[in-house]
């Protein structure tokens, strides 16, 4: 169970390290968008995720594997902080708040959306 | 014809966003394993109350941004190559990104919410502003002065070669 959680770990971080680093690539923003790509879709996963484990008890297992693990090693706080933290740093005050409240907004809206489209 | 590169050609610098190398992405992956499971094993070991304030994530998010500010500022003193790009990647990217999660905090928050419970309000923005400033703290505390408007003269100098 453990070597399965850190293998689901270890993949959800590199595929946020991946797609973060195409978008970046891609993305043309003075602001981060890589982070707030990967977290949004993290949280509409989760979302999916724990809605179809509402009417399903007994999963904690699948929950523990690709909640807790591939998508908690997928989705990032802490990069979502640095980069709004950078910004507040250079002065960037407002863009640091759209950045922050934003990607708050839109990963909460995220994860309500998929546990309404799987909740029983 | 030699193979070596002429002399006096300029090495151009690596782009800020190069294509992930299989090298760097494993670095990362076995980062992120780690990081996942300390996070698990906190979970696991004080588990949120139904209806509460998550404290473990809380902590997690708050403390991974901390040392994730601490972290970039201290790299940040050198060229992002060789090691402290390995150490960036691994440490930063894959085990305090591993560690740190936003959907798990999400679907706390619309949980918490839903439920009609005020603290999951609370428990969003304290979060968000609690990450973002131990982050900011971070990367002051350990990193060189940015030079931004209004920045105390007269700060600590670091010398740029820090070691670590």
């Amino acid at each position: 169970m453990i070597v399965v959680l850190a293998l689901a770990g270890g993949l959800g971080a590199a595929a946020r390290f991946v797609v973060d680093t195409a978008v970046a690539r891609r993305a043309r923003t003075s602001v981060p968008v890589g982070t707030a790509v990967v977290n949004v879709t993290a949280c509409l996963l989760l979302g999916l995720l724990t809605g179809w484990a509402l009417g399903r008890p007994g999963r904690d297992g699948l929950l523990a594997v690709l909640g807790t693990g591939l998508l908690g090693g997928y989705s990032t706080f802490s990069t979502a902080s640095v980069e709004a933290a950078r910004l507040l740093l250079a002065g960037r005050r407002s863009a640091a708040v759209l950045h922050a409240l934003g990607m708050l907004l839109a990963c909460v809206g995220a994860a309500a959306a998929g546990v309404a489209l799987t909740a029983p | 014809m030699t193979p070596a590169a002429p002399a006096g050609v300029p090495v151009p610098a690596p782009p800020t966003h190069a294509p992930p190398t299989p090298g760097a992405v494993a670095l990362v992956a076995a980062g992120g394993s780690v990081g996942v499971l300390v996070r698990a094993a906190l979970a696991q070991a004080v588990p949120a109350a139904p209806g509460g304030w998550p404290w473990t994530t809380w902590a997690v998010n708050v403390v991974g941004s901390l040392l994730l500010g601490v972290l970039l500022g201290v790299l940040q003193r050198g060229p992002d190559a060789g090691r402290r790009r390995a150490v960036r990647l691994g440490v930063g990217t894959g085990v305090l990104g591993g560690f740190t999660t936003y959907s798990t905090f999400a679907v706390e928050v619309q949980t918490l919410v839903a439920g009609g419970h005020v603290v999951g309000v609370a428990y969003a923005l304290v979060s968000v502003v609690a990450g973002v400033a131990a982050a900011a703290a971070g990367l002051v505390l350990t990193g060189r002065r940015t030079r931004s408007a209004g920045a105390p003269a007269g700060a600590p100098g670091t010398g740029g070669r820090g070691d670590a």
